[in-house]
């Protein structure tokens, strides 16, 4: 799929135009879209925390999927660029009298969206959309079932830069349910990209996807090994709603094997930063002293994934823009 | 061929100038706010040469621009700092090159989303006399009359040079 979503993602002078996948996009790329967070961040600081990029414009959150902080993030996001903004919940919506995918987004697109924010409970779904639907209208990737969260890699590398500085030298582990994780997939591929020596996934055999090597990676099954003198921890949410499938023993034999606690922590670095794409279970994969701990950056990624959703839409919105003229001047 | 002036003496002149306009207008504890990224350099200079006590912001004025729809954002943007209330104060606004106004007038539509300023100055080294906006200098180091199908550009920080180059 490589190639071809690259080519999707991107119009014909190499910019951004949809955002699927961190797969196939380049280093420069992602460290543009990072620098340009970097600058949004500093208008969440202001008195008015508005610029007028993507004035006039109009973004739907089309969620198939339940999810309140990604949604709600993307929803500020479109707002403070001056977008017009409208939710649709469409797991409560006309899917469910029968209307397709397709008619849904459609019509959407009849009322003259410029941009679709997409989660959807299908790998691959954005996907479908980017290309077979809707390619006028830039297509974000807000989760697509084990596939991709791309929006959280950056928000995550994001975190990681502005306190480590870079990826050079760091070890970043990644612990917990990577089997079933979109966020754990979209970070090893956004770490790989950006040079991180050393990435490491701590799971139990059971949690882990066939063909993990190709991310580059190390696998521990053992936390206590995979965590040695780490400068970053992830941690996943255990997807409780899992527990049923026989993948795993017992909530409490997970947390003690693979819940990251002070003791454990203590195994990492130092300064070791916790992170956590959240919504956080505590007692289940983390400990409440952990995740309120000085080494804890977990509001952090709320902040800035604010920024990098800013930085995400209005360079989309601009690579639209721009095959749009492409189109027209081809005519 | 344009001539170009010298830096040094403009910069000179224009210290002079602020310093008197000012004065004049009874414009105390002034802040300076330079324009990424020649706008900054020529704000230092001044600051440098009249006003030491000044605080000094700058401003990427990329999310204000109103050509986005054609070009986009630029490759590289860089966060604006103003790490200071600008509430009631009087604001001097440097930028290097005033060609058709446009930058000035986002560049002014930044500033009120950090607050009210009680006035703004506007100095800018030259002008080309290709305004598009009704926007002026009230300090000005030199106008300048490019030839067709020309630009001029400010390279620094040092030494601070101005280039003539065509337009590609």
């Amino acid at each position: 799929m490589s190639a071809k979503s690259s080519h999707l993602q991107l119009n014909h002078q190499g910019q951004l135009r949809h955002f699927l996948s961190i797969e196939g996009l380049s280093r420069e790329l992602l460290t543009e879209l990072l620098d340009t967070a970097d600058s949004f961040l500093e208008v969440g600081e202001r008195a008015v925390k508005k610029v007028p990029l993507l004035r006039g414009k109009t973004v739907c959150n089309v969620f198939f999927e339940n999810s309140t902080r990604t949604r709600t993030t993307f929803e500020l996001a479109a707002k403070r660029l001056s977008a017009d903004v409208l939710n649709l919940n469409i797991a409560t919506s006309s899917t469910s009298k029968g209307e397709t995918l397709y008619d849904t987004l459609r019509n959407l697109e009849a009322m003259a969206a410029d941009m679709f924010v997409v989660r959807h409970g299908d790998s691959g779904a954005a996907h479908f959309i980017a290309e077979k639907v809707c390619p006028e209208v830039a297509i974000i990737n807000a989760g697509d079932g084990n596939h991709a969260h791309p929006t959280q890699a950056m928000l995550d590398m994001l975190t990681i830069r502005r306190h480590r500085g870079s990826f050079d030298n760091l070890s970043v582990a990644i612990v917990g349910d990577i089997l079933h994780s979109r966020v754990a997939r979209s970070n090893m591929q956004a770490l790989q990209t950006l040079g991180c020596p050393d990435i490491r996934v701590i799971a139990p055999r059971t949690l882990l996807p066939a063909g993990i090597e190709q991310y580059g990676v190390r696998v521990f099954n053992d936390l206590r090994v995979g965590l040695r003198d780490v400068d970053v921890v992830i941690m996943l949410r255990l997807q409780k709603e899992r527990m049923q499938s026989g993948l795993l023993p017992s909530e409490g034999e997970f947390y003690r094997l693979y819940g990251l606690t002070q003791e454990t922590l203590a195994l990492a670095k130092p300064d070791a930063l916790v992170m956590h794409p959240g919504p956080i279970n505590r007692g289940v994969e983390i400990e409440s002293a952990v995740a309120d701990g000085a080494q804890s950056v977990i509001l952090n990624q709320v902040t800035y994934g604010i920024a990098v959703r800013m930085a995400v839409m209005s360079m989309a919105m601009a690579g639209q823009n721009t095959q749009r003229q492409l189109n027209q001047e081809g005519q | 061929m344009t001539e170009l002036p010298e830096i040094g003496p403009l910069l000179d002149n224009m210290a002079g100038e602020l310093v008197a306009y000012l004065a004049r207008h009874r414009r105390e504890e002034p802040i300076v706010v330079g324009i990424h990224t020649g706008g900054v350099w020529i704000a230092e200079q001044l600051r440098n040469r009249c006003l030491p006590d000044a605080p000094l912001g700058t401003l990427d004025i990329a999310f204000y621009r109103d050509d986005f729809e054609q070009h986009g954002l630029p490759q590289r943007v860089r966060a604006s700092e103003l790490p200071f209330d600008i509430d009631g104060r009087h604001l001097i606004l440097v930028d290097d090159v005033l060609m058709t106004g446009r930058t000035i007038r986002a560049a002014l539509n930044e500033l009120f989303d950090y607050g009210r300023p009680a006035s703004v100055t506007l100095v800018t080294l030259l002008d080309i006399e290709a305004r598009q906006l009704p926007i002026r200098a009230d300090i000005l180091g030199a106008s300048l009359a490019l030839p067709a199908g020309h630009r001029v550009k400010l390279t620094g920080p040092s030494p601070l040079q101005l280039t003539l180059n065509p337009v590609d």
